[in-house]
């Protein structure tokens, strides 16, 4: 089977200061599939996808979606081109609604002259879309829309941000760190929703620290220690302390990452 | 790491069985009354400042009877706070950003400055200097917005700094010098064109009013049913959030600050129809003036929250107390100590509501 990534990275590098985050990192996403990006705390898994999803811009490499090569300069230009992402810290304006923040920078302008002229939101139609975006997901049972977020446990917020990449995504979701704060149940929730997202076609990159999470969903595992992918491997060939070693540096990684050669789609 | 996934492993079968999305309800929480109010206070902030401008006009009416509760005094209030009243619409737009603007009252000095002496020392025509005077105000408030937004300093620092470069540049450029009201009343009355007064049934409203309360309901506008305005809000409330969700802050930023100093030059015009002259040494207090109002109106210096309309009944609170003690003819002191004492009752009721939150 030779497919051809949806989304490739080559020779990233993201530099603060004194810190290299990213260190000529190399970073590939096929379509349709899970993707779980695992590493260390500081490895810089988050760069890594801040880098793909437009939030920073690296010093260096390279960026192709569907081949062509991409340069965004911001989340919006990112979620332009079908890139939708949930951010460690959620991105979410706590004081806003739910309907207001799954809107955020992309809201509807009423018809007619009151949008036209008056540049009027369209209130009606942006809380309807919400109400069965969140319930299309089977992601929750909404009494009111226009809550504000901040009135919501961090599982519900957490929800509410999956919900809006889930829901906007066109091409890729990315996904860091989405079952963080999240009990047993609304862990479950977040599995099978990137499970429905998957079923809808949509390639999915899944960061997390948690293995059984990671082994339960992820079709390909991309390994990532100190700023570099050192392994890609398939949750079959591999138990989770291997893993886990490959992580940490207690084993030495496989010379070839293992998906590649199992889809024979090398770089 | 192994704590994690024990329990995990034990919530495996169980999450499995629970397809169905119970994850949440959301439910209000309100259970006693207390966190009811809690939460009505939190959709709608302005309320308090809403309950305490009744009570005390109230209080004041029936303590002082039709020589306070009557439309002439009534009106005499809406006059003097108009000034503070356009001023505390440019601060309630900054500090919704989680900013401060200190150069309010010096942009507003400066500008009606401007529309004086482009007017009588350059002899532009009247309109022409007018709309000088918006653009200088304009101009003073987008400096503002790019040093907040793309030097990323502090908004307290930066309006610290242009407070004093704008006065000096006023008292330099004015050479102190006051235009007196019967010229601008013989050779450019639109300069005073606020300042005009017409009387329905006893009560005198001044255009200067009318351009109050139409851009608090225009901003009110703007604010809650704009992208602009939910962007406003999305600013004040984190800012990183709002860039990584689509929101193009520096650009925001300098919006709002250039809105902000535009408004404040419209203040800068309405001020010269109250004064009926230009004086350069005028507004000294504007700034504090605004803050307060912003503040006892409810929204939070911590930016994200309250209403135009919240600070539009604050600044007619501080306006009913100076007014009404003065006609009970106590010292002024008492009127400035129960102002205090509201901007402190004002934000603590503020940090309560904000433990709503969950
Ligand atoms: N804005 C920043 N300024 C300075 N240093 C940064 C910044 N963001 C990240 N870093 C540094 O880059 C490195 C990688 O960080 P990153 O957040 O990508 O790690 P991570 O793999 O996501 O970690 P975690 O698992 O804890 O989320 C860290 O050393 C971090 O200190
Ligand atoms: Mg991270």
């Amino acid at each position: 089977m030779t497919r051809e990534p949806i989304l490739t990275a080559r020779g990233l590098v993201k530099r603060y200061g004194r810190v290299v985050a990213l260190d000529r990192t190399d970073f590939d996403l096929y379509p349709g599939e899970v993707l779980a990006v695992i590493g260390d705390n500081g490895a810089g898994k988050s760069t890594l996808i801040k880098a793909i999803s437009g939030a920073v811009t690296p010093d260096a490499g390279e960026i192709r979606l569907e081949g062509r090569p991409v340069h965004f300069t911001s989340p919006m230009r990112a979620r332009d081109a079908g890139i939708e992402t949930v951010y460690q810290n959620l991105a979410l304006s706590p004081a806003l609604s739910i309907a207001d923040n799954l809107f955020m920078g992309r809201e509807l302008r009423a018809p007619g002259l009151m949008g036209k002229i008056f540049r009027k939101l369209d209130r009606k139609e942006m809380e309807r879309i919400a109400r069965d975006k969140l319930s299309e997901l089977g992601l929750m049972t909404i009494q009111n829309i226009n809550q504000a977020v901040e009135t919501l446990s961090g599982g519900q917020r957490q929800g509410v941000a999956v919900a809006r990449a889930a829901a906007f995504g066109s091409k890729v979701v990315i996904m860091d760190e989405p079952t963080a704060a999240l009990g047993v149940k609304e862990s479950r929730r977040v599995l099978e929703l990137i499970r429905d997202v998957k079923a809808r076609g949509l390639p999915i990159v899944l960061i997390s620290h948690n293995m059984p999470h990671v082994f339960e969903v992820a079709d390909r595992i991309h390994i990532h220690r100190l700023g570099r992918r050192i392994a890609v491997i398939r949750p079959s060939d591999y138990s989770m302390s291997d893993a886990v070693a490959i992580m940490t540096g207690a084993m030495e990684p496989p010379d070839a990452p293992a998906a590649e050669r199992a889809d024979g789609a090398g770089p | 790491m192994s704590e994690r996934d024990a329990r995990d492993a034990e919530g495996y079968g169980e999450g499995l069985a629970t397809r169905s999305g119970d994850v949440a309800t959301f439910d209000g929480q309100g259970h006693s009354l207390l966190d009811a109010i809690q939460h009505k206070l939190h959709a709608r902030p302005e309320f308090v400042p809403l309950i305490v401008l009744v009570v005390s006009v109230a209080i004041f009416g029936v303590v002082l009877g039709s020589k306070f509760f009557s439309p002439f005094a009534l009106t005499l209030i809406l006059q003097q706070v108009a000034i503070v009243g356009i001023v505390g619409c440019a601060q309630s737009l900054v500090i919704l950003t989680a900013g401060i603007d200190l150069s309010v009252g010096a942009i507003m000095v400066l500008s009606s400055v401007v529309m004086g002496q482009f007017t009588f020392r350059y002899g532009l025509p009247p309109e022409i200097a007018v709309l000088c005077g918006l653009a200088c105000g304009a101009l003073c408030g987008m400096i503002n917005g790019m040093l907040v937004a793309l030097m990323r300093l502090p908004p307290f620092i930066v309006t610290l700094g242009m407070w004093q470069i704008v006065l000096a540049t006023n008292f330099l450029f004015s050479a102190n010098e006051t235009i007196r009201s019967q010229d601008i009343e013989a050779q450019a009355p639109i300069l005073q064109f606020f300042g005009e007064k017409f009387n329905i049934g006893g009560a005198i409203f001044t255009y200067g009013v009318i351009a109050l309360f139409v851009l608090v309901l225009v901003l009110n506008y703007a604010l809650n049913h704009t992208a602009w305005g939910r962007h406003v809000m999305a600013i004040g409330d984190d800012p990183d959030a709002a860039e990584l969700a689509g929101v193009r802050v520096a650009r925001m930023r300098i919006s709002v600050y250039t809105l902000a100093g535009l408004i404040c030059a419209l203040a800068g015009w309405v001020m010269i129809g109250r004064l009926g002259s230009v004086s350069p040494t005028t507004g000294q207090f504007t700034n504090i003036e605004s803050i307060t109002a912003v503040v006892i109106g409810g929204i939070s210096l911590f930016g994200g929250r309250g209403s135009v309309l919240g600070m539009l009944f604050g600044a007619l609170i501080v306006g009913v107390f100076s007014l009404g003690l003065r006609l009970i003819g106590t010292d002024p002191q008492w009127t400035y100590l129960l102002i205090g004492v509201l901007i402190i009752v004002a934000v603590a009721i503020d940090q309560w509501i904000r433990k709503v939150a969950a």
